[in-house]
């Protein structure tokens, strides 16, 4: 592959024999060296794919761990009939659509007042969401697992061990990230195309939704997908804050009800964790642009 | 009520002053309600639970008596303490100087390949950093598993012994930086990638022209053209890295003896499994320092960047 782009490159550019030599080999290497990148990339999930389509006494056996002897689907069908498996994706979905819709409303809206709309402390607010998307979430599960306690003292409303809660707790990681991206995109409208609008009698309402909203729509289709990866990936809050069964989300469910003790039914976890995996793979299949397009404009956490 | 103010521009010059600024006032108004429910989230949800933590960190395991630094005391005198702390410091900077190698060198790769092809092996390279981290993590622990392991076996073709991936207390440090790198290292290559295309051609053709090698082009060209975005990515992930939680929980659980935990997974032992939540609470404290080094430095290139343009 790489010698045929070589072969089709080179009578474009016959000048200086040993510089296009070089070049040549320079792209040998590159693709050399792409290969075993990409290999090493890429092997977890292979190796996921390949234990999901094993039988247990296959991937008990000592045979060669990277070959499928006799492939089976039983894995699949064993998890996607289990209740409990179902339950966990419809809670993971639930909460991440909840979560990708109310992070999109509260953070479009006050990007807009942010970027356009300066108000008394709009600076130090902007700088201050800047602040709080560096904060982790690994800070502040402690004070918030005390806080559920009190909640549910005083107003005798427990949110502990319930999915929704998430609903509650997502927003804090993935609001302030996608206000900074569309304070960004925003800024970088040209503030000639709002005032027209303006003159022409539109409210600000109207700014926002006929002209902002869609100049803008690329990034926010980009914080849109990224508010949905890290919905869907986040660990620590459910893994802190539920635990039964019904109420645990994809991610910790795999984790917590799959391994028990020192039994591991490996071919089951990779199904899972394959499964797991899929939502936010496929959306990026298809939305890699605006993916990569969000990752390099908000420089986000990585 | 707001917007009558301002479809109507001929109400306003009936009262020209008065009217002006109410509009002005209206507006500001208008733009502290949007942006609300931002403040709200960012006041009780973060703001308040991190103010929260620290009044936390003072207080006694029961929680009814105010012990002041009696936590961190307690803290200080304990050698798994000083492993955590160690271990954090170990796994963020070694993970991060890995991830910033590895993320360069593809990039070159990358951007060296005819632009046809650059967009399939990109989509390709950045699948590690797609793949939620609790999942990909699972797939390593399989690969490392004491008696299946995969990756043994490759090893065994080449005559090379089993390894005890995560079952030594050196090898479990070097498995959950490996597995940090490996999710990590994706989003450095997209950095730089984009990073190497702002870097104007006419730059390497001079220098080609001054006979410049490979190693002179890359040190004296590419690297001063990337040197903010470079500090920027590395600032980044180090406060990420350091406030890891998924990798290391899958892949160890702090094990063997304690030897992985960073401070998010030894908070979340003492606090939440062990029942002390102030000392959890003091323990994730500890995280503060570096994240606030590292925020002041990416604010203030932030502001530079933003009175630039």
């Amino acid at each position: 592959m790489a010698d045929a782009s070589i072969a089709n490159g080179a009578p474009s550019r016959p000048r200086y024999g040993s510089m296009s030599r070089d070049r040549a080999w320079a792209l040998r290497w590159s693709y050399f060296f792409l290969v075993l990148f990409a290999i090493f990339f890429l092997m977890p999930p292979v190796y996921m794919l390949i234990t999901s389509l094993k039988t247990s006494a296959e991937i008990s056996a000592a045979t060669n761990p990277w070959w499928i002897s006799n492939p089976t689907l039983q894995n699949y069908i064993d998890l996607l009939s289990q209740n409990q498996f179902l339950v966990f994706f419809r809670n993971s979905a639930i909460v991440s659509i909840c979560v990708v819709i109310l992070t999109m409303m509260i953070s479009v809206i006050a990007a807009f007042a942010l970027a356009r709309m300066k108000f008394w402390g709009s600076a130090t607010l902007a700088t201050g969401v800047f602040l709080t998307y560096l904060i982790p979430e690994t800070l502040l599960f402690i004070p918030l697992f005390k806080m559920f306690a009190w909640v549910n003292e005083t107003f005798g409303v427990q949110l502990m061990n319930h999915w929704w809660t998430m609903i509650i707790l997502y927003p804090t990681l993935t609001v302030p990230f996608a206000t900074w991206i569309m304070i960004g995109y925003f800024a970088s409208i040209p503030k000639e195309l709002d005032e027209a609008a303006l003159i022409d009698g539109a409210t600000w309402m109207q700014t926002l939704t006929k002209i902002f909203i869609p100049v803008a729509l690329p990034g926010i289709i980009a914080a849109t997908i990224f508010t949905f990866t890290v919905a869907w990936a986040q660990f620590l809050y459910p893994l802190a804050f539920t635990t039964s069964t019904s109420e645990l989300v994809l991610p910790v469910g795999i984790i917590t009800t799959l391994i028990k003790g020192d039994v591991f039914n490996w071919g089951q976890i990779m199904t899972g964790a394959l499964l797991g995996a899929a939502p936010p793979l496929i959306i990026y299949a298809f939305l890699m642009d605006y993916y990569i397009a969000g990752l390099t404009a908000g420089a986000t956490k990585g | 009520m707001a917007d009558v103010a301002a479809r109507n521009p001929a109400a306003l010059s009936a009262q020209p002053r008065s009217g002006l600024h109410k509009l002005m006032q209206r507006k500001s108004t208008i733009a502290f309600l949007m942006a609300l429910p931002l403040i709200l989230l960012i006041a009780i949800l973060v703001a308040y639970p991190a103010g929260y933590a620290v009044y936390l960190a003072t207080l006694n395991k029961g929680m009814t008596r105010f012990v002041g630094f009696g936590n961190f005391e307690f803290l200080f005198g304990r050698d798994t303490f000083w492993l955590v702390v160690y271990q954090s410091c170990l796994f963020a900077i070694t993970a991060v100087i890995f991830k910033a190698i590895i993320g360069f060198v593809v990039a070159h790769f990358v951007h060296n390949i005819p632009s046809k092809g650059q967009r399939k092996w990109r989509g390709m390279l950045l699948v590690p950093w797609v793949i939620p981290p609790a999942m990909s993590t699972l797939a390593w622990l399989w690969l490392f598993d004491p008696s299946y392991s995969a990756l043994n076996w490759l090893l065994a073709i080449f005559g090379i012994e089993g390894i005890p991936w995560t079952g030594e207390a050196g090898w479990a440090r070097f498995s959950v930086i490996l597995v940090n790198v490996w999710i990590g290292s994706p989003f450095f290559m997209i950095m730089y990638l984009a990073a190497l295309k702002s870097v104007p051609d006419q730059l390497y053709e001079a220098a080609s022209i001054d006979g410049a090698t490979w190693w002179q082009r890359i040190w004296y060209v590419t690297l001063p053209m990337m040197r903010n975005i470079i500090a920027i990515t590395a600032l980044f992930s180090l406060i990420v890295t350091f406030a890891n939680f998924d990798i290391v929980r899958v892949l160890t659980a702090g094990g063997p003896l304690n030897s992985t935990h960073i401070f998010g997974t030894w908070a979340f032992r003492v606090g939440i499994e062990g029942g002390d939540i102030p000392l959890g609470a003091a323990v994730s404290l500890f995280m503060v320092p570096i994240l606030a080094v590292a925020a002041t430095f990416i604010l203030r290139d932030i502001t530079k960047r933003g009175s630039e343009v």
